[in-house]
C-alpha cells in the first residue's frame, strides 16, 4: 500500500448553515493522479478551500502526508479557478509566476534573481516564455491557465490541489496540461485535480473520487468510474437530505 | 505668471502638508484600488468621526493623544462591522458599508454639535479641513534649527509609516490584494494583511483629517491611484506614478487656489478643496490622453485603423480592376506597369465608383488616393499612359482612377493573396457559406501578417487557385 497522501475524515462545510459538502472521507494515495468529478454545485471547490482552511469547516479533520494540514503548509500547491483573480491587475505573467515562490523567499525580503530565474524556467515548461513581460490581461485563457500551472510548478510542492486546470482551454493547451500532469507524477507528485468533462476522466487519472455533497465513491478509476456510480452521483440527488438541510435552515432562519 | 506673494514660511508648509497627506493616502490607496474597496477607505475616513468626538469629549483637547487612538479604533471597528453585516447579515457589501459608516459619521456630528457648547470644534471644520492654519502651531524638533508645524510633523511620521510599510511588505501586499487564496496557502495570512491595511488607512484618515478634512481624505485615496492606474499596467509603476500625482496635485492646488479666484476677482479660496480639484483634473487628463487606455489615444488608434483599410481597399481594388482588365479586355497581358489595362476596364471607373464600391464617400476615396500617391504606391495617370485606348467610357470629366506603381503592386498582391487564401481556408476549414465569403475575408485579411499567411497557405495546400477560380498571387515568385 502506498503512503497517504491527503487523507480528509468526516468534514463537513456550510455556507449561510446550509450543508455544501457533508461528512466527507476519502484518502489519497501518493504518486496518483486523482480527478473529482461531480455536478455543478456538488461541492467540488468547496472540498479543496474546506482541505486548505481557506473556509471555516463544520467538522472533520484533514491530513496532508500524515500531518494536520497546517504543518504541512509548505508540501501543498494550489491552483485556484482562473475566475477567482483580477486578471487586470497591473502584473505581468512573470510576476504572477514569481508569487508562487513568495513562501520561500519569506516575509519582506525582495524577488531575487534566481527567483525571477526560476520563474522563467516555469514558464518556459508550460511553453510560454516569451510571453514573461505581458500583462496578463493580454494574455488568452489557455495562456492565464498555463500561467497558473507555471505558478504551482515553482511552488515545488508534492500535494497539489487544482480547480478545474482544464475548463475552457484550448485543445493545445488541454494537451499541454495534462502532459505536465504526467510528469510531474512521474516526479512523484500527488495531483488532485477537479474536472469537468467525464469522457476524459479515464484517460487522465488513475483515481477518482465522485463527489455530490458527499463521497458516493472513491478509488481506482477502472474499479470505480462505473455507469452506476455516475448514476447515483449525477442522477440522484439526495433529494431527502437536501430536503432535511432545508427545512433545517428554515428553522433557524425562523421563516 | 506667478502674480502672487509666495511666502516660504506660510505656502511653504500649507503645501509640504498637502503633500504629505496626498502621499501617505494614495499609497494605501492604490491597494484599496486594486481590492476594489476604495469605498471602504471612504467609510472609514468618516467613520472615524464618532472616535474623534468621543475623545474629544473625555478628554477636552483637541491634540491628545487619546483622541487619535479612539478615532483609530473606531475606524478599524468600521472595516469589522461592515465585514460582520456582509457575512452574517447577508447584506450586500456596498450596503453594509453604507449603513456602517454613515450612521457612525451621523452620531460623529450629533457629538460634536453637543460637545460644540463647551469646546472650539465645528462641523465646517471637520469637512473642508483647515490647512491654511498649518503653519500657526508650530513645534521646535530636536535637531532641526527652525520649528516646524505640528501637522507636518504628524504627517512625516504618517508618510514615513505608510511608505515603510508599502516598501517592506510590498510583495505580500500584491500576492494577498491579487490571489486572497494563495496568499494565505503561502503562509501570508491575507486576513493580517487586510487588517493592518484598514488600521493604517484609519490612522491616515485620522491624521489627514485636520489638513485637508474629513471628506477631501477621501479624494486623495482614491483619485491618484485611479489616475496612476490608467498610466501603467505595473504595480511598482503604478504606486510610484499615483505618489507623484498626489504630490504635484496637491502644489498645483495651493497655487490654483491662490491664483485661480484672483482671474475672476475674488479672493484665494480654499486650498484643501482646489487640491482636491487639482487631482480630478489630473484624472481627466489620464482619461483622456493616457498612452494606452485613454480616451483620445483610444479613437485615434480606431480612426487610424479604419483610414489604413480604407488605403488598403482602394489599393487592392485597382488591382483587381487592373485584373481583370488584362482578362477580359481581349488584350494579351502585358507587362506590369502599363496603364492600358486600367482604361480598358468594362466600366467606367472613376473616383464616385470607387466610393459606391466600397461603401463610403468621395472625399475619403480622394484622400485615401492622395494618400496612396504620397508612399508611391500609385501614380496618376498621365496623357501618354491613357493614349489611344482611352475612350468615352472615362466619363463626364471625372479623374480618371490612378494607377499602381510596381511597390504598390507588390502590397496590393500580398494582400490579395491573404483574401483569397482565407476564402480558401474558410471554404476548406470551416465550411463558410458562398455569400458571406468576401465578406469574412475582407475583414481578415488586413489583420494578416506574413507568418499567418503562411500557415493558411501551408493548411490550405498552397493553392493557385481561390473558391471563386482566380489567381492567387504571389509576389515571392513573379
Amino acid at each position: 500500500m502506498d503512503p497517504i497522501a491527503l487523507s480528509v475524515d468526516d468534514l463537513t462545510v456550510a455556507y449561510h448553515r446550509k450543508p455544501v459538502i457533508w461528512d466527507v472521507e476519502f484518502d489519497i494515495p501518493q504518486g496518483k493522479l486523482v480527478g473529482i468529478v461531480g455536478p455543478n454545485g456538488a461541492g467540488k471547490s468547496t472540498l479543496l478551500k474546506a482541505i486548505m482552511d481557506l473556509i471555516p469547516r463544520a467538522s472533520g479533520r484533514v491530513e496532508v502526508f500524515g500531518k494536520p494540514y497546517h504543518q504541512s503548509l509548505h508540501r501543498v500547491g494550489y491552483v485556484p479557478q482562473r475566475e477567482s483573480v483580477d486578471w487586470d491587475f497591473p502584473v505581468d505573467a512573470l510576476d504572477v509566476v514569481t508569487m508562487g515562490l513568495y513562501r520561500r523567499v519569506g516575509w519582506c525580503l525582495p524577488i531575487r534573481k534566481k527567483h525571477r530565474d526560476a520563474a522563467r524556467e516555469a514558464l518556459a515548461r508550460v511553453g510560454i516564455a516569451d510571453l514573461a513581460h505581458r500583462q496578463i490581461s493580454q494574455l488568452s485563457g489557455g495562456q492565464q491557465q498555463r500561467t497558473f500551472l507555471a505558478r504551482a510548478l515553482v511552488q515545488d510542492a508534492d500535494l497539489y490541489l487544482m480547480d478545474e486546470p482544464l475548463a475552457a482551454v484550448d485543445a493545445a493547451t488541454e494537451a499541454a496540461i495534462v502532459e505536465l500532469l504526467k510528469q510531474m507524477q512521474a516526479d512523484g507528485k500527488t495531483a488532485v485535480v477537479i474536472h469537468h468533462d467525464l469522457q476524459s476522466v479515464p484517460d487522465y487519472f488513475d483515481h477518482v473520487v465522485l463527489l455530490n455533497m458527499r463521497v458516493v465513491a472513491t478509488g481506482r478509476t477502472q474499479d470505480v468510474f462505473t455507469n452506476e456510480n455516475l448514476q447515483k452521483t449525477y442522477g440522484g440527488r439526495l433529494t431527502l437530505l437536501d430536503e432535511a438541510t432545508e427545512a433545517m435552515r428554515r428553522r433557524e432562519r425562523g421563516i | 505668471m506667478m502674480g502672487f506673494d509666495w511666502n516660504w514660511q506660510l505656502d511653504g508648509w500649507i503645501v509640504a502638508a498637502g503633500m504629505l497627506c496626498a502621499v501617505a493616502s494614495s499609497l494605501l490607496g492604490c491597494f484599496l484600488l486594486l481590492r476594489r474597496m476604495s469605498l471602504l477607505g471612504d467609510a472609514i475616513s468618516h467613520a472615524v468621526l464618532p472616535g474623534l468626538a468621543g475623545a474629544f469629549l473625555i478628554s477636552g483637547s483637541r491634540s491628545s493623544v487619546w483622541m487619535f487612538v479612539g478615532a483609530v479604533i473606531v475606524g478599524v471597528l468600521t472595516a469589522l462591522l461592515s465585514d460582520f453585516i456582509h457575512h452574517r447579515g447577508q447584506v450586500d457589501e456596498g450596503a453594509s458599508m453604507g449603513v456602517v459608516f454613515t450612521t457612525l459619521f451621523a452620531s460623529g456630528l450629533l457629538m460634536i454639535v453637543v460637545a460644540a457648547d463647551r469646546v472650539d470644534l465645528d462641523p465646517g471644520c471637520v469637512l473642508y479641513g483647515a490647512i491654511e492654519q498649518t503653519p500657526l502651531d508650530k513645534w521646535e524638533v530636536p535637531g532641526l534649527p527652525f520649528a516646524v508645524p505640528r501637522v507636518v510633523v504628524v504627517l512625516s511620521i504618517v508618510t514615513l509609516v505608510n511608505a515603510l510599510f508599502v516598501g517592506l511588505f510590498f510583495k505580500e501586499l500584491k500576492i494577498s490584494t491579487f490571489d486572497a487564496a494563495l496568499a494565505t496557502a503561502s503562509g501570508f495570512s491575507a486576513n493580517l494583511i487586510h487588517y493592518v491595511l484598514m488600521t493604517l488607512v484609519a490612522i491616515t484618515a485620522v491624521a489627514c483629517f485636520e489638513s485637508v478634512g474629513n471628506i477631501l481624505v477621501v479624494a486623495m485615496l482614491i483619485v491618484p491611484p485611479a489616475t496612476a492606474y490608467l498610466l501603467t499596467n505595473r504595480l511598482r509603476t503604478m504606486v510610484i506614478l499615483s505618489c507623484l500625482i498626489a504630490a504635484v496635485s496637491a502644489w498645483g492646488g495651493h497655487v490654483m487656489a491662490i491664483v485661480v479666484p484672483s482671474w475672476f476677482g475674488f479672493r484665494s479660496t480654499t486650498t484643501a478643496g482646489m487640491m482636491s480639484v487639482a487631482t480630478g483634473v489630473a484624472f481627466m487628463v489620464a482619461f483622456l490622453f493616457a498612452p494606452q487606455q485613454g480616451f483620445l489615444p483610444r479613437w485615434v488608434r480606431q480612426q487610424w485603423l479604419r483610414w489604413t483599410i480604407l488605403a488598403d481597399d482602394v489599393l487592392t481594388l485597382l488591382y483587381r480592376i487592373e485584373e481583370s482588365a488584362r482578362e477580359v479586355g481581349g488584350h494579351p497581358a502585358t507587362a506590369p506597369g502599363s496603364a492600358f489595362a486600367v482604361t480598358a476596364a468594362p466600366l467606367a471607373q472613376t473616383v464616385p465608383w470607387v466610393a459606391e464600391t466600397l461603401l463610403t464617400n468621395r472625399l475619403a476615396v480622394k484622400w485615401a488616393m492622395r494618400y496612396l500617391t504620397w508612399r508611391g504606391r500609385v501614380r496618376p495617370v498621365s496623357a501618354k499612359d491613357g493614349g489611344a485606348d482611352s475612350g468615352p467610357a472615362e466619363g463626364g470629366g471625372e479623374a480618371r482612377l490612378p494607377v499602381l506603381t510596381e511597390v504598390g503592386r507588390r502590397e496590393a498582391e500580398t494582400i490579395v493573396r491573404s483574401h483569397r487564401l482565407w476564402e480558401q481556408y474558410l471554404v476548406t476549414k470551416v465550411d463558410v457559406a458562398e455569400e458571406r465569403l468576401h465578406a469574412k475575408a475582407d475583414r481578415l485579411e488586413h489583420f494578416t501578417d506574413r507568418e499567418m499567411q503562411d500557415q493558411l497557405d501551408e493548411q490550405t495546400d498552397s493553392p493557385s487557385i481561390d473558391p471563386h477560380g482566380r489567381p492567387i498571387p504571389n509576389p515571392d515568385q513573379p
